[in-house]
């Protein structure tokens, strides 16, 4: 029994990321400097693509004053950008539904749409409407300084 | 397979043979004097046309696998090589791909079939399980074969598949690292689909020898639903079902050769001749159509799980199927109303496939949600119901009073349902070309092209001042990867002769080395080498360009298209219109116009296009009148600059194109005389057995 375990797990083990590929996954680090008011960008990591906006005002207030009972995810702004640095969201632009990537600056809600099944994402990344259950995952990351980020 | 045979071979090396394995008994016995029902109807003849689909896939998939490279980088490039260059790699790849087509298509008549006559109930549950076990291994088949060409549809449909296993509670998001191999679909994800696919065919081949080992057991079903009792209701499998049965395969070779050499791009997506590129999202992401009833199931539930899971049911639930309808009387043609509601059942399938190519939203979201409705009703509540309330006709007491009771407008009868058959297919598959929408951009106007219809032939002047125009103009920040100098001169290309395209190489500059000091040099191009890009990489494209990297043209005719709309796409599937793409191409290199209509803004950097999607292009106004000079006299206007670059770039996208109708023609010839044969033999044969 535990000779048919052990013999099955490396038959399994071996589908998961291999060491190269978990290597390649490391951190990485962004400078915030050339992104303008109202503009994002897109950056990879782990394959995964990673929106960096700088928000408006317009923006982050409509992001905070959301009545959190309304979202089918339910989560404040506050816990969804780092504490002093309101103007930047960073999150994995990777739908929650299916895995499409949202569109930036598209939908009813100043944030993202996703061209895929519909779904609509908030100026936080929240998930407002269509089959996605949840919100837009917020990626490792934290400030090194006030201009450049580490991701992972 | 129905114990052991007294068959003897004559031949004494058989009979040795024989003496230590049985095998020719077997044969003998499974497929030569096999007892089959003489009541059997065409319907009947899927079960060869599928093993023959199977062999074909296998054989031309083992083929195809010689040539073709699984990595990420190279996929791509791989297959359009094979297309290009291999010997016949043109029709393996359009046989192997239409023929995933083929086989669904043919596997849900199959299973229609077996739903109508009541195949699944007792004794062959478990030959219908094995059967709904082969499905689901073609399914899986078929998805992974869809992914392994690496284009945008490829990526996005294994994106969006493997996906869907993340909504298993808990253990969602492991379970996809495990299938991706990575943190996204990627090459160790294209490697295992890779191996997989390979793998399935001939675990399904397998299976199907299961299933035809029950088969043989309980003896095959037939349109009356009543168990061959007496010799008199039987034939011997060979002559009788092997002539019919070959008689049906080579009507359905006629249908699929239709596709092979006419419409290979027909079920395709023309998404699909772009290559996989992670960073951007297709606008509607489709299944093949033979998945687009699931897909739309999957979409009308709001819930990601309960989605997956209806989804899931909705296959899973056939395994029951026995169970559910407990209906003594097999045959539906003595079960008046479930009859009926057979039919309902058939149109909810189609319409559920139509609108799995939809883009979902509105109507489609709702109509949607109560075709699910009817799709699961119909197993869960219609047939448990009918089971109980329905007084079925009387049956016949045997096969032989069945057949004696027939009249002879049967043959009719199967043509015209085989016509409806054919229509409902090419307007089930051409649902996915509505999918292909483009919002906010004119259809383009159609065009006369010389190489369109079953004759159609390039016009080589035409191709020649196409050359001209792209070396003039278009490839100044256009590439055309995939041609090499020597394409110029092959036969059904501009006509160049060898001479001439090893002249015309010589005026490039091609990077070569590193040489013995190790550096790269210039040397003059050779006939082998490939038409050099403009720009040295997409970013600096991107960079030159606005933002906008130029698409790469050798494919850029097949890889777009527009809407065609119902009842447009199933007109295209009988007049074998493809040309979608260069109607489009056309249209663009005429559409710029310098007027802005009101209410349509323009950002800074870009140009208004009557036909481009949203009609904002970053490619300013290519073309204008006078110049380009030609040498033969042609008007130097934008409007043939733009028919003769488009018809060099359908070239450049479909180098053999006049061989594959040419040899089409011959195909056709030869099947429908085949055919013919097959079908006197088949009276013949049968004469005496009516």
């Amino acid at each position: 029994m535990v000779g048919a375990a052990a013999t099955v797990w490396p038959l399994v083990a071996q589908m998961n990321p291999d060491a190269a590929t978990i290597a390649a996954g490391a951190p990485i680090q962004v400078d915030l400097t050339p992104i303008a008011e109202g503009q994002d960008i897109k950056v990879f990591w782990r394959g995964k693509p990673i929106y960096i906006s700088h928000r408006t005002k317009k923006q982050i207030q409509e992001a905070q004053g959301v009545a959190l009972s309304s979202l089918p995810d339910p989560q404040p702004d506050s816990a969804r950008v780092k504490a002093g640095h309101d103007q930047w969201l960073v999150v994995i632009g990777i739908c929650t539904h299916l895995g499409c990537i949202p569109i930036a600056h598209e939908g009813n809600y100043d944030g993202f749409f996703c061209p895929c099944h519909g779904s609509q994402y908030d100026s936080s990344g929240r998930i407002r409407q269509g089959p996605a259950p949840a919100n837009l995952a917020v990626p490792p990351y934290a400030f090194l300084t006030d201009t450049k980020i580490q991701i992972g | 397979m129905s114990g052991p045979s007294d068959f003897q071979p004559s031949n004494p090396a058989l009979k040795w043979i024989e003496r230590r394995l049985p095998i020719f008994g077997l044969i003998h016995s499974s497929f030569v004097a096999y007892p089959t029902p003489r009541n059997l109807n065409y319907w009947w003849t899927f079960g060869a046309i599928l093993s023959m689909m199977l062999a074909l896939q296998i054989l031309t998939g083992v083929i195809l696998a010689m040539h073709y490279t699984p990595h990420a980088d190279l996929a791509f490039k791989s297959v359009e090589l094979i297309v290009r260059d291999v010997n016949y790699g043109w029709l393996l790849r359009n046989m192997h791909a239409c023929g995933a087509s083929m086989f669904f298509f043919a596997v849900y008549i199959h299973m229609f079939r077996g739903l109508y006559y009541g195949s699944y109930k007792e004794p062959r549950e478990v030959l219908w399980i094995l059967g709904v076990i082969i499905y689901l291994l073609m399914m899986a088949t078929g998805f992974m074969g869809y992914v392994l060409p690496w284009g945008q549809m490829s990526f996005w449909g294994a994106t969006v598949i493997t996906n869907l296993f993340s909504a298993v509670p808990y253990f969602g998001e492991s379970i996809v690292t495990l299938l991706w191999g990575g943190y996204s679909v990627g090459n160790p994800t294209l490697n295992r689909f890779f191996s997989l696919h390979y793998l399935l065919p001939f675990v399904i081949a397998g299976v199907v020898v299961l299933h035809v080992w029950a088969l043989h057991v309980a003896g095959q079903n037939n349109p009356a639903g009543v168990e061959a009792k007496t010799e008199k209701d039987t034939v011997p499998f060979t002559p009788y079902a092997t002539i019919k049965d070959a008689f049906g395969v080579s009507c359905f070779l006629i249908f699929f050769a239709w596709f092979i050499f006419y419409m290979p791009n027909y079920l395709g997506d023309a998404d699909n001749y772009i290559p996989a590129n992670p960073g951007v999202t297709p606008a509607h992401i489709v299944p093949e159509w033979y998945y687009l009833p699931f897909y739309a199931i999957l979409r009308s539930i709001p819930n990601k799980l309960a989605g997956v899971v209806a989804m899931f049911s909705a296959i899973i639930i056939l395994c029951f199927l026995p169970w559910l309808d407990s209906a003594r009387t097999r045959s539906s043609k003595y079960r008046p109303l479930a009859k009926q509601f057979f039919w309902i059942f058939v149109v909810v399938c189609i319409l559920l496939g139509y609108l799995g190519s939809q883009p979902p939203e509105g109507i489609y979201v709702i109509a949607g949600r109560i075709l699910t409705v009817c799709y699961f009703a119909y197993f869960l509540i219609v047939l448990p119901l009918l089971a109980r309330i329905e007084t079925p006709r009387p049956v016949p007491n045997s096969i032989a009073d069945d057949v004696l009771a027939k009249s002879k407008g049967r043959a009719a009868t199967a043509a015209s349902v085989m016509v409806a058959l054919v229509l409902a297919g090419g307007l089930f598959a051409g649902s996915t070309q509505n999918a292909k929408a483009e919002e906010g951009g004119n259809a383009p106007p159609a065009q006369s092209w010389s190489f369109s219809g079953p004759f159609g032939k390039y016009d080589r002047g035409s191709l020649q001042r196409g050359l001209k125009v792209y070396k003039e103009v278009c490839s100044a920040c256009h590439s055309l990867n995939y041609i090499a100098f020597r394409n110029l001169a092959d036969a059904g290309g501009p006509g160049y002769s060898e001479a001439q395209a090893a002249a015309l190489a010589a005026e490039y500059k091609i990077k070569d080395g590193p040489n013995d000091q190790g550096e790269m040099f210039e040397r003059p191009g050779r006939p082998a080498d490939y038409f050099p890009a403009p720009f040295p990489n997409e970013q600096a494209a991107r960079a030159a360009n606005g933002g906008a990297a130029p698409p790469d043209l050798s494919l850029i005719t097949k890889a777009r298209s527009y809407k065609r709309g119902f009842p447009q796409f199933v007109i295209d599937f009988f007049s074998q219109y493809q040309e979608q793409g260069p109607d489009y191409v056309d249209a663009i290199l005429q559409g710029f116009e310098d007027k802005v209509p009101a209410g349509v803004t323009i950002p800074e950097g870009s140009y208004y296009n009557k036909y481009f999607p949203g009609h904002s292009i970053k490619m300013p106004k290519p073309l204008s009148d006078g110049q380009v000079t030609f040498d033969d006299g042609s008007p130097a206007t934008v409007k043939q600059y733009a028919h003769d670059v488009t018809t060099f770039l359908m070239w450049a996208a479909e180098p053999h194109m006049e061989e594959r109708k040419r040899i089409g023609m011959q195909v056709f010839f030869f099947l429908v005389i085949f055919a013919i044969l097959m079908y006197f033999t088949k009276r013949k044969v049968w004469a005496d057995a009516h």
